[in-house]
């Protein structure tokens, strides 16, 4: 069973540039099927699927969810808000007495990083994480590339800026250790306090000069940004994040160049990306929302699946 | 564990004896009569003795650990002064002093009295620090005068560092004159937020929010200010980073009279080691850089960190098993702590009296016990061990109540055989 060099999908880290390239040419079969009329074929029938959401998410556990659905999986929702967790019950003993019931594969989104290290060393289905803390969100990272993939036709060689609070972001994590093995040129830029130490280690660059950056780039990464963070302010104003690092029409107007704008979303309009580039042309937003379903369905498929998919 | 009592004479012989007072090294016999130091010697002939052929084994000093939590009273199901005492003497030591910070803390003269009074009968001695303010709220002193008489041997309330710098100075100065050592855990709480691990290029992959090594220096630093301006007696607990190191180095060569510890997994491993999110590596201070542990075990060969302590802290299995940012900080060590720091500062060319004073006369100067554990009429404390035996850590190794360790599977060297204390003789 499965296609990938690894049991589990639980970072881009530890995924070889071969299995993403399989991962990216199977979602764009995929993505095909997404255009047809009756969108669902019959790959993963019999296969049982647990969403585990140990945090809040729309899009990414409806993005799973479809994902499953179109590949006729069975699947069962577990949000911490209703579970067990508030009553005490151990991560391991959710997690355990879940694998309990026969599935096969758990999609766990969890607030701690490594979470899902812990997790595999507890159950014996194939684990998919759908982002961990801080630390990784591997789909999401895979989505991008894709979506990046679509307009340019190529990643090698690409020039990507991810823009935003990096320190707190798992969609960052995932997207250099993604990007910098597939060839491309990453550079990181925001507010300087929530730059991680040493970052240069992972293979990127910073520019604290948006307007450098956005010079530099052919595509920008726009990552959500929260003033605050368990009650430590970062980001003195919202007035002053959008005059450093917002991307602003303006911004972009000055560019003479067309520049790809990009956002994992939750967007906060006017703040880290001004409403008139968010809709743009320039912007693949949704484009990246409807990769997510087609890159999921890839994943599960070449980690669950029992033989090559007809097509 | 079951120790057997020790016959009225009792004779060690060919022993490999190192004495940490004296400064020296030989083959050697030691001669116990009642329980009592009565002779150590080159040649000791005793009739009617009962013989303890030490097979050319060293000798020496039971061992004194400064930094424990025996988690009694409050948490018994992690660790009992009962258990706690196992493990030590199957780490070879034989005395230790056990941290305030039990559920209710050790915070008055009556706490202080429990575990006294708990201890008395147990094999090893077991001396309560108490707490610095009450409840370790950093706010209130406790009663330390009355504390001291009870049988504290120090304050400090560790885990949970005082960052009242005016709460910090008062206690240095109430304490100095009753010649105990205060105890402060270094980590400044606005720079380690809810720090997980140590902040470097580590945490920047694993995404684990970082603790910056300049939280623990720069109260380190204050605390010296503060020993130097009171004349208090500071004793900095479980040093983790090289900046720490420099601070230090520098007050005891301005001729302060101050003293530190370091922990064997701060020697022993580096913050790489926790690339598998294993809880059992989470530790407060966090385990640091390479450069760090190079740092420290320097620190220790150039006598800047006084002695090794272990900072045993049992956890349960559930406990430890939650994702990372949930589990608890710390680690057992008594068992282990030995083969662990021998290993690593061996290969950095210490010898092994100079290690062995880290472990004997050098935690008992930090705390003002009796030293010279070979002198007639002492009661015997003595630890007899294989410093050559290379061996794997392992669970069947534990005789903690708590089995969270870093150390499962690592490579030791040195081992102990024997541990005679509390009038008994306990091989392992």
């Amino acid at each position: 069973m499965g296609f990938l060099s690894n049991r589990h999908l639980l970072g881009l880290a530890e995924t070889p540039k071969e299995d993403i390239e399989m991962i990216l040419q199977h979602a764009s079969s995929f993505r095909e099927v997404l255009d047809r009329p009756i969108k669902k074929v019959p790959t993963l029938q019999g296969k049982t699927i647990v969403n585990l959401f140990f945090e809040d998410s729309t899009r990414t556990r409806i993005s799973f969810e479809l994902a499953q659905k179109r590949l006729s999986a069975d699947t069962v929702n577990f949000s911490a808000g209703s579970s067990s967790l508030k009553k005490g019950e151990s991560f391991k003993d959710t997690a355990q007495n879940i694998e309990a019931m026969k599935i096969d594969c758990i999609v766990m989104r969890h607030p701690v990083p490594g979470a899902h290290i812990h997790l595999i060393n507890y159950v014996n289905s194939v684990v998919v994480n759908a982002g961990d803390g801080t630390h990784e969100h591997p789909t999401q990272g895979l989505l991008d590339m894709m979506s990046l993939l679509e307009v340019k036709g190529k990643l090698d060689g690409l020039k990507v800026a991810i823009i935003g609070d990096i320190t707190h972001s798992r969609v960052a994590r995932s997207n250099i250790h993604g990007l910098v093995k597939m060839g491309v040129q990453v550079m990181l830029c925001g507010p300087p306090n929530l730059m991680p130490v040493n970052i240069e280690e992972l293979g990127v660059t910073v520019n604290y000069d948006v307007d450098e950056v956005l010079e530099w780039a052919d595509a920008v990464n726009v990552l959500r940004i929260q003033r605050e963070r368990q009650g430590v302010s970062y980001v003195p104003s919202v007035r002053e994040y959008r005059d450093l690092f917002g991307i602003t029409r303006e911004r972009v107007e000055r560019l003479n160049k067309q520049i790809t704008i990009m956002h994992p979303g939750p967007m906060n309009r006017g703040v880290e990306i001004d409403s008139d580039v968010a809709d743009s042309e320039n912007a693949i937003i949704l484009d990246q929302v409807l990769n997510g379903v087609a890159i999921r369905m890839a994943v599960l498929y070449l980690l669950l699946g029992d033989q090559p998919e007809e097509s | 564990m079951k120790g057997k009592a020790l016959p009225k004479q009792f004779l060690i012989k060919n022993g490999d004896i190192i004495d940490p007072v004296k400064g020296e090294r030989f083959i050697g016999s030691v001669l116990i009569n009642s329980g009592r130091i009565e002779k150590v010697g080159k040649r000791i002939s005793a009739n009617g003795a009962t013989v303890y052929d030490a097979g050319g084994k060293v000798v020496t000093h039971g061992f004194c650990d400064v930094h424990v939590h025996f988690r009694e009273p409050g948490r018994e199901d992690k660790e009992t002064l009962a258990t706690g005492a196992e493990a030590a003497i199957a780490g070879g030591f034989t005395q230790v002093c056990a941290m305030p910070n039990t559920e209710p803390p050790l915070d008055s003269p009556e706490s202080i009295r429990f575990i006294v009074e708990k201890a008395a009968d147990l094999p090893v001695k077991i001396h309560p620090i108490g707490a610095i303010s009450v409840g370790q709220q950093g706010k209130e002193l406790t009663e330390l005068g009355a504390m001291a008489q009870e049988g504290a041997v120090a304050f400090s309330d560790d885990g949970i560092p005082v960052m009242d710098s005016g709460v910090m100075r008062r206690v240095l100065e109430y304490a100095g004159p009753l010649g105990m050592p205060v105890i402060n855990h270094a980590e400044d709480l606005t720079l380690k937020l809810d720090g997980q691990m140590h902040e470097g290029s580590w945490s920047t992959r694993l995404g684990l929010s970082g603790i910056p090594d300049v939280s623990e220096s720069i109260m380190v630093n204050r605390d010296l200010e503060l020993a130097s301006m009171t004349g208090g007696r500071l004793h900095v607990p479980h040093v983790s980073s090289a900046k720490s190191v420099e601070w230090i180095r520098g007050a005891k060569a301005g001729g302060l009279d101050i003293t530190a510890e370091v922990t064997p997994h701060h020697l022993f491993f580096t913050d790489e080691d926790l690339h598998s999110f294993d809880t059992n590596y989470k530790v407060a201070p966090p385990i640091r850089t390479e450069n760090d542990r190079q740092v420290l075990m320097t620190a220790v060969k150039d006598g800047t960190i006084d002695c090794i302590a272990t900072d045993h802290a049992p956890h349960t299995v559930e406990e430890k098993e939650a994702p990372f940012d949930w589990a608890p900080c710390g680690m057992i060590g008594l068992e282990s702590a030995f083969g662990a720091v021998w290993k690593v500062l061996s290969e950095l060319g210490m010898n092994l009296e100079e290690v062995i004073h880290c472990f004997t006369i050098n935690p008992r100067l930090v705390m003002d016990f009796e030293e010279d554990l070979f002198s007639a009429g002492t009661e015997a404390e003595l630890t007899i061990l294989d410093p050559d035996e290379e061996w794997i850590f392992a669970k069947e190794h534990i005789h903690s109540k708590s089995r969270n360790t870093p150390f499962s599977g690592e490579s030791l060297k040195g081992r102990i055989k024997a541990t005679i204390t509390g009038g008994k003789f306990f091989k392992l």
